[in-house]
Order: C-alpha cells, then sequence, then structure tokens
C-alpha cells in the first residue's frame, strides 16, 4: 500500500476519532455537572446512587465498559443491535465514563470555593440559581482548568478504545493496515497524528486558562 | 493621611461633635428588634438571651472578647444564621417569633417572605468577600440588577457616585485582586450601599486589615454615620467605637453585659467592662 494511501485511510479514521472526541465531550461536560449535583445532594439515596455510578465507571476498565453498552441491550432486552448503534454505543460509553470524572473534578472546584462567596451573595439577595451560576460556577471554571486539561488530554488516546466494538476510529484503522501490510508504520503515524491533535487541545486549553487570568482567586 | 485619620480617631473632641449631630437626627422608629435570641450550636449555647433594638439613624458597636457571641448575632440578624429562639423583626415586621411566650422557639416567616428582607440590611464582611471575578464596578452593580431588578444606567450612576464617595473613582474597571485590603473593603461597603439598606451590619471590618489601611476604612465608616445610616459594627476597635456610636453594648458568654452611651460604657463600674476595654484602648 503506498504511503500517501495509508495517510489518506488513516485521515479518514483521525475524523471518526475527533467525531467521538468532541461529541463525548459535548455529552460529559455537561452530564459531569448533573452527577456533581447528585454527589453532593442532601438526599441520601440520590448520594449514594451517584457515588456508587461513580465508583464504577472509574473502578472498571473503559474498554469493558464499551462492551457492556453495546452487547447490553441484546442480552438484557434481546434486542437486534444495528449497525448505526455501533458509534452511538461509543458515545454513550465515553459520556457516561467522562461524566463520571468530570463530576469528581466539578466536585472538588465547588466544594474548594469559600463560603464566603455564598454569604455575600445571600445577603445581597441572589437566589441559589444566580448564586451558582454567576457567583460561584465561574469561579469554580477557573479552578478546574488544569484538572479537565489532564481529562481532556486523556479522552483524545482513550478515543482508540472505540476498536472494542469495531468503529473504524483512527487507531483500529492503523491496526488494520499494519496487520494487512506486516509493518508497524501506520501505527506510529498514527502517534504522531495523536500527538498533533493533543498539541492542538493542549493551545486551546492554555488559551482558554489564559483568559481566565484576568483576575487571581 | 492615614496617620492624619488615626489622629482624628483618637481626639475625642472631633467625635462628640459628630455624635451629637447623628443624635438629633435618630427617629423613634424601630429598624431593627431583637427579643430574647437564643442560638446553640450542637450543645455549645453561643447566644443565651439577647435582646437589642435599634432605631433609624443609630449607631451601635457590639464589642466584646472572641467566642462571645458577636458574630452569631450579626449573623442571625442578617438571616445568615436561624436562632433557635426569640423573635426579630425588621421596620416592625416580623422575620420570626415564638409560637408562644417571647423566648420559646423561633418560627420563621415563609421563604418567600424571607427574600424581602434583603432588602433591608447589608453586611459587610471581615474579609470583604468581594466577587473575585468581577469588576469592581459590576461587584457594586451587579446585585441591584440581578436582584432588586434596578436599570443598568441607574445602577451604574449609582455605583459610580458611591466610588467617588468612598474615594474610589478611578477603581471602577480594576479587579478585587489589584486593590489594597482598604480599598476591597470600601468596595464591599460600596456594594453594600448600592441596594440602599435601611440598616448596614458590619462584622470586625478592619480585622484582616494593617493598622494604615485600618484607618481608611474606618474614615468612611465615620462619614457614613455623618450621614445618619443606621449601623451595627462589631469592632475591636475601641477608640473609634467610642467616638462613633451612640450605643456601646459588651457581649460575653453570650449575653449583653452591659449597654450604655460610650461614657456610660467606659466609665462602667463592671469590673470585667473596665478591664477588657481598658485592655483594648490606646495600646
Amino acid at each position: 500500500m503506498q504511503f500517501g494511501t495509508v495517510l489518506l485511510q488513516l485521515s479518514k479514521g483521525l475524523v471518526v476519532s475527533v467525531e467521538i472526541f468532541f461529541l463525548t465531550l459535548l455529552f460529559s461536560l455537561p452530564l459531569g455537572l448533573v452527577v456533581a449535583f447528585g454527589r453532593m445532594s442532601k438526599n441520601a439515596v440520590v448520594r449514594t446512587v451517584t457515588k456508587v455510578y461513580i465508583s464504577i465507571m472509574r473502578g472498571t476498565p473503559l474498554m469493558l465498559q464499551l462492551i457492556v453498552v453495546y452487547f447490553g441491550p441484546y442480552y438484557l432486552f434481546h434486542v437486534r443491535i444495528s449497525a448505526a448503534y455501533r458509534f452511538i454505543a461509543v458515545i454513550i460509553g465515553f459520556a457516561v465514563n467522562y461524566a463520571a470524572y468530570f463530576a469528581e473534578i466539578y466536585r472538588g472546584g465547588i466544594e474548594s470555593m469559600p463560603k464566603g462567596q455564598y454569604e455575600a451573595a445571600q445577603v445581597l439577595g441572589y437566589s441559589k440559581m444566580q448564586t451558582f451560576f454567576r457567583i460561584i460556577l465561574p469561579q469554580v471554571v477557573k479552578r478546574i482548568l488544569p484538572s479537565v486539561t489532564n481529562e481532556i488530554i486523556t479522552l483524545v488516546k482513550d478515543t482508540s478504545l472505540a476498536f472494542v466494538i469495531a468503529v473504524a476510529e483512527m487507531f483500529t484503522v492503523a491496526k488494520q493496515i499494519a496487520a494487512a501490510e506486516t509493518t508497524v508504520v501506520p501505527l506510529m503515524i498514527a502517534g504522531v497524528y495523536y500527538y498533533v491533535f493533543n498539541l492542538a487541545v493542549a493551545l486551546a486549553m492554555e488559551r482558554i486558562e489564559k483568559h481566565y487570568r484576568y483576575y487571581e482567586g | 493621611m492615614a496617620a492624619a485619620w488615626r489622629a482624628e480617631i483618637v481626639s475625642g473632641a472631633c467625635s462628640r461633635g459628630i455624635r451629637r449631630k447623628i443624635r438629633e437626627k435618630i427617629s423613634m422608629e424601630n429598624l431593627l428588634e431583637i427579643k430574647h435570641m437564643r442560638k446553640a450550636f450542637d450543645e455549645l449555647e453561643v447566644l443565651k438571651d439577647i435582646s437589642l433594638t435599634v432605631k433609624k439613624g443609630e449607631v451601635v458597636s457590639v464589642i466584646g472578647p472572641s467566642g462571645s457571641g458577636k458574630s452569631t448575632l450579626l449573623r442571625c440578624a442578617t438571616l445568615l444564621e436561624k436562632m433557635d429562639g426569640g423573635s426579630l423583626s425588621y421596620l416592625g415586621e416580623t422575620v420570626c417569633k415564638p409560637q408562644q411566650g417571647d423566648a420559646g422557639d423561633s418560627v420563621y416567616v415563609s421563604k418567600k417572605e424571607l427574600k424581602k428582607f434583603h432588602r433591608y440590611f447589608g453586611l459587610v464582611f471581615q474579609n470583604f468577600n468581594l466577587f473575585p471575578h468581577y469588576s469592581v464596578l459590576k461587584n457594586i452593580t451587579d446585585a441591584p440588577l440581578r436582584v432588586a431588578g434596578i436599570p443598568k444606567q441607574e445602577a451604574q450612576e449609582r455605583a459610580r457616585e458611591l466610588l467617588s464617595q468612598l474615594g474610589l473613582e478611578d477603581k471602577a474597571d480594576a479587579y478585587p485582586c489589584q486593590l489594597s485590603g482598604g480599598q476591597q473593603q470600601r468596595v464591599s461597603i460600596a456594594r453594600a450601599l448600592a441596594l440602599r439598606p435601611e440598616i448596614l451590619f458590619f462584622d470586625e471590618p478592619t480585622s484582616a486589615l494593617d493598622p494604615e489601611l485600618t484607618g481608611e476604612v474606618l474614615k468612611v465608616i465615620r462619614q457614613l454615620a455623618q450621614e445618619h445610616m443606621t449601623m451595627i459594627i462589631v469592632t475591636h476597635e475601641m477608640n473609634f467605637a467610642k467616638e462613633v456610636s451612640d450605643r456601646i453594648i459588651f457581649m460575653e458568654n453570650g449575653l449583653i453585659q452591659e449597654e450604655g452611651t460610650p461614657e456610660e460604657l467606659f466609665h462602667s463600674s463592671k469590673e470585667r467592662v473596665q478591664e477588657f476595654i481598658g485592655k483594648l484602648s490606646d495600646g
């Protein structure tokens, strides 16, 4: 196979990886906030359920979770799994897994906020919603950005786990070519692609961090 | 300049003048009425039986050793804590009162009704608690805009007016982290005043500041006293309390041990009061 063809094939795979990446962020970032609220809920049942959920998500391999999400409907309900579900299963699996990690990062950030900020807002008459979305959350975002960046960079590389249910993302493609042509070159190229992808992510996150540098605290 | 302010704080002549002027403006209207306030944290009884009435235009200082319940009193009055027993009202409107008797367990009005009381008072914290992600101007205008529904232009005009009154006209676009402690505390006073409260509480407003910065904050509070702002000030600045207050309250062990005009307090026959004031005055 020609080098150019390899690059083209891998680039097609990269598009799928990027799709997984953005869709996962799109769903897991807000979902994480909901999970964080559950984790900090005054209701003991909600709190425990969320805790167990986070514990399972963090305590078992993401690869296994993808398999469960993909094959689960068949084993549980004997639903025929369509081909389109493959990609959906990947997004669901990634989103619920990353939401658990983000939830813990959010929780750490929210709990690190000084009580005085809540009290100042309360005395000024802000509602609970206003206090959270106007006063607390913007400050939490600044505080958690480095941790979130870490998680997002991991996500870029984790997209390769989609190979386990045969979604043709970049790493799946690289492995197929490598096996067919008995060469590791496609895998190395894939490595370079991941690196460049992450470099872009890191630069983007740096810009966001810089934006928040207008104040200290 | 700060040294001059300090000198002013110490000089008694000036202070008596201020007080006399304020007295003339004190009306008969009770802004705040606390009766038999009780508050315990688990086993610890922080407030045992506090009754306090503040009239419009009055400046009341609360002094006393750490752990005497001064801050808890302020926190209960500003609804940051719920009191256990007794009653609390602003402008004759009940915040909470016992179901029976005077000193029984407090029953609060509904959450919806509680909201309106936030308009009646402001609180200035010991460590400012400004919103660090907002500019000085936004710190002052955000609550009027979002909570009181005041039009943007009006809120900004009011904020700029307050800033110039407090000597911060050039700081509107600065962020709290760019200001000194004294400036931050003045912004937080402006933030509280922007909502035009009837009564302003200060919880040790200068305790986080060095003596030089303390002066500039006290100057602002003195200015407010001259404008007949009703204030309750928890403070360790004895000379300032003496100078600016119409009434001083000495608290210890969750009770008001002594109450009276500065002259009465500073010449109290009670040994404990003398000892406490002596330790903190003049220095």
